[in-house]
């Protein structure tokens, strides 16, 4: 039975696995793979891809077209669940009121969490962003870098599927010969960016997003991924054919009842459960890692939300994949007579480094966009095409003003109306109504295009999160408050984007000669917007100016993992997904090695 | 509260924006992008955070609707003067936009509130203006009468003018319209789109449109 109930627990697994998204997900594929027995807590409901996501209805069938609300940031047919930017009953704080000094925490209390509607684009890291501190003198060194995380990029991409090409740009890693899926074509507007993008000096390359463009490869693939493994290999090359190419229709958004792009619910559990070893309890909220006198992890307190109930489970090994700072949280909370200050904390920086992504944006109307013939413009239901950060010579010679660089995202094309945008543009400024109204939308629909700038942030002292004192959540588990604070090099990044992004509309033929703000401050999307939050437990070189070392352990208490972007030192452009994976790939293999030796 | 507008793009208006194929004057639903909420005092009931998906939805599922027979009549004749019929499609009423903007100036969600407040207060100028200069409901003046009241309420009006309220409640209503209309399937196929199906493969662009934009070098990676 791999949904458990509290009372149908085991008496003690070998690891508790907190979290069920990215992390926790690509966790318990490992260590169940590897025979290891789990149990998976997640806050959330169980949740099922294939009979839950609405593939083909359109915004007609929906509340409000199924345009956004509080209740569903991205629209009534977004997958999240019990989530978005509030949760009700659990809420967190922010310490400053001032604008720009706050941070929005998104949550997904559902299984997979946001892993069920997140953008699939799956950019590696390269060898500077494991390095940045070396590079610029800013933020803080990876104790690992790109060539100890390579190989479990490659695992990662074989096994959730990945279409992308191999360009071979600057701090833009190549995958091995045959590990990606071939990319769709572009759309009409991705090649006029393009073509016009190159005059300017702008790459455009095909996208890199966990969708199966072609089914998997389970003849070859479950031998390279766990060579020597026979159930291993049967488990995952049974499972892989479960999972259908994509059909080229409906927003990954929303899911993907035919498994073809990654969710944690359509990749990595439902191998995980064929494995037998798997146990998963929802609707478990954790509160505490629990400790014993020796100061050694013996399981996790949590509280049943159907019955308001707490109760205990141990395991051998405690791993954490809640999100950054609901594991942040949970360590902090943590607290003893011999961790008074919280799990894992004497270093004192649990809670500190909190990164998200920069976003900012520009678009405008493409004339030669106008009166296309209508055709398909579905796809993959994303980005076909990107631009990875192209100007690292300039800004290593201080060219730039802002020390780390951006990628870029587009948006082209006829997609599905859903909220209501102008097709017709106002002239004069009057409304414009009537059967011009009808004949201006169906010229101008798929005329327009923008583009948004994904950048890293740098850490800095003045982001991070800590226990509220005073404010507790439904079941009484004190909440986290924010502080927050951008520096000028995101300020000044977001300007270099939306300038950028104006010269880019214009040379694809945009008229406009509004031109954006030079002031970033105005432009910058609020901390947590962008839900790239990392940071929290950052792993560095030794217990005094980090909290997890090299294989994501914390240096305070041996049996204790965090798999999550918690140990992220630095937040690359690159958005942060894929690296998660590939660093909960490495660290359950550490912990499969640690137990194999007896160590934990 | 953020006001999204074409020089202020994020991915998560991205997304909506990207599905709504258009910058210009962006108009998407503000709360979508949520302020730095930071309890979750005054959550409003809606349709909550857990709803049944592949359920069939019709207005007033999940809150009670607010027009009176009369107001009905005033919003499909105000929505067809917006959206009328024409050679090929037909008019936003005949399309259950009415209901659309029923349920949407009804439901408790903040941005709803705000616009019920504009809507409703347009309405009742409408109708009675329509009875002071024509002696009739809107819904029951000519053809003529209703497109020179919306032409009067489609300018620009200078703030404090008689015109101002008037004149942003057409903006907003139209909007609606517009949204209603263009979510529905007639209203997508009007503007050509032709997605929403599954298909064995993606074939891109057409050749002779790649041609034409003098693009045909750009497809080969």
């Amino acid at each position: 039975m791999p949904f458990v109930t509290p009372e149908s627990t085991l008496e003690k697994y070998d690891v508790i696995v907190v979290g069920s998204g990215a992390a926790g997900g690509q966790s318990a594929y490992t260590l169940t793979m590897d025979g290891a027995r789990v149990l998976m807590l997640e806050a959330g409901r169980n949740y099922d891809p294939r009979t839950e996501t609405p593939m083909f209805n359109t915004p007609d069938q929906a509340p409000l077209r199924g345009s956004g609300t509080p209740q569903k940031p991205f629209g009534y047919f977004d997958a999240t669940i019990d989530g978005g930017w509030t949760v009700p009953g659990e809420p967190y704080t922010n310490a400053s009121d001032e604008k720009g000094r706050q941070f929005k925490w998104w949550r997904a209390r559902m299984l997979g969490g946001r892993t069920n509607h997140w953008g699939r684009i799956s950019l590696r890291n390269g060898p500077y962003d494991f390095k940045p501190r070396s590079r610029d003198g800013l933020g803080f060194d990876w104790p690992i870098s790109y060539e100890d995380v390579a190989p479990y990029y490659d695992r990662v991409e074989m096994l959730i599927g990945v279409y992308g090409t191999n360009e071979g740009l600057e701090n833009t890693p190549n995958s091995p010969e045959g590990v990606l899926l071939p990319p769709p074509k572009a759309r009409i507007g991705e090649l006029l960016a393009r073509q016009r993008g190159r005059g300017i000096g702008i790459p455009v390359i095909p996208a890199h997003r966990a969708v199966l463009s072609k089914a998997l490869d389970y003849k070859t693939l479950p031998a390279k991924l766990h060579p020597g493994n026979a159930k291993a290999q049967r488990v995952l090359a049974e499972d892989m054919q479960n999972r259908a190419a994509c059909f080229w229709a409906t927003s990954c958004g929303r899911g993907c009842a035919i498994r073809a792009n990654y969710q944690s619910t359509t990749v990595h559990i439902p191998p995980a459960l064929a494995t037998g070893n798997l146990d998963i309890l929802t609707g478990a909220m954790a509160r505490e890692v629990t400790v014993d006198s020796s100061g050694k992890a013996t399981g996790v307190t949590y509280i049943d939300k159907a019955s308001g109930r707490e109760h205990h489970v141990s395991a051998r090994v405690v791993v954490l994949a809640a999100g950054a700072c609901e594991t942040t949280r949970l360590l902090l909370n943590s607290k003893s007579a011999l961790f008074p200050n919280g799990l894992a904390n004497s270093s004192g920086l649990v809670g500190k480094y909190i990164m998200d992504t920069v976003g900012a944006g520009w678009g405008g109307h493409i004339p030669a966009l106008e009166d296309i013939p209508p055709h398909n413009e579905d796809g993959a239901g994303g980005d076909h095409v990107y631009t990875p950060w192209w100007l690292y010579k300039e800004q290593l010679a201080g060219k730039l003003g802002f020390a780390r660089g951006y990628h870029v995202e587009f948006m082209t094309g006829k997609q599905m109306p859903q909220g209501y945008s102008n097709f017709a543009e106002d002239k004069g400024g009057g409304t414009l109504f009537g059967p011009r109204l009808k004949e201006e939308a169906r010229r101008n629909y798929g005329s327009y295009v923008g583009f948004t700038g994904r950048g890293e942030m740098i850490p800095n002292k003045d982001s991070f999160c800590e226990i509220d004192p005073k404010v507790v959540d439904r079941w009484g588990i004190p909440v986290l408050r924010f502080n927050w604070k951008w520096s000028e090099h995101e300020i000044r990044q977001v300007a270099h984007m939306r300038s950028t992004f104006a010269d880019w509309v214009s040379a694809m033929g945009c008229k406009s000669t509004e031109r954006p703000s030079k002031d970033g401050t105005k432009a910058i999307e609020p901390g947590g917007s962008i839900i790239h939050e990392v940071g929290g437990t950052i792993m560095g070189p030794d217990a005094s100016s980090s909290v997890t070392n090299s294989s994501s352990r914390t240096w305070d208490v041996k049996n204790v993992y965090v798999a999550d972007g918690a140990v992220f030192a630095s937040n690359a452009d690159k958005n942060p997904t894929l690296t998660i994976m590939a660093l909960a790939w490495r660290t359950a293999d550490r912990i499969l090695d640690e137990m194999r030796r007896g160590n934990v | 509260m953020n006001t999204p507008s074409p020089t202020r793009i994020d991915r998560r208006l991205a997304i909506k924006w990207m599905m709504a194929a258009g910058a210009g004057a962006l108009l998407v639903h503000p709360l979508a992008f949520g302020d730095a909420v930071t309890s979750d005092a005054g959550q409003p009931k809606g349709y909550g955070t857990d709803p049944n998906l592949m359920k069939p939805y019709k207005p007033g599922d999940f809150w009670s609707l607010t027009f009176t027979e009369e107001q009905r009549k005033d919003v499909a004749a105000l929505c067809d003067v917006i959206i009328p019929a024409d050679s090929q499609s037909a008019s936003a009423s005949a399309l259950g936009v009415t209901d659309f903007i029923d349920e949407w100036v009804s439901a408790p969600y903040e941005g709803n509130v705000a616009d019920r407040k504009v809507v409703m207060g347009g309405l009742e100028w409408l109708a009675a203006e329509s009875r002071r200069r024509y002696g009739a409901a809107f819904a029951g003046a000519t053809d003529a009468q209703r497109l020179e009241i919306c032409e009067e309420m489609s300018m620009k009006a200078a703030d404090g003018s008689a015109l101002e309220k008037p004149s942003k409640f057409f903006k907003r209503f139209r909007n609606l319209t517009a949204m209603g209309f263009y979510t529905t399937p007639v209203g997508m196929k009007d503007i050509g789109y032709v997605g929403n199906l599954p298909l064995a493969k993606f074939d891109g662009p057409p050749a002779d449109l790649v041609a034409k934009l003098g693009l045909t070098d750009e497809v080969k990676w």
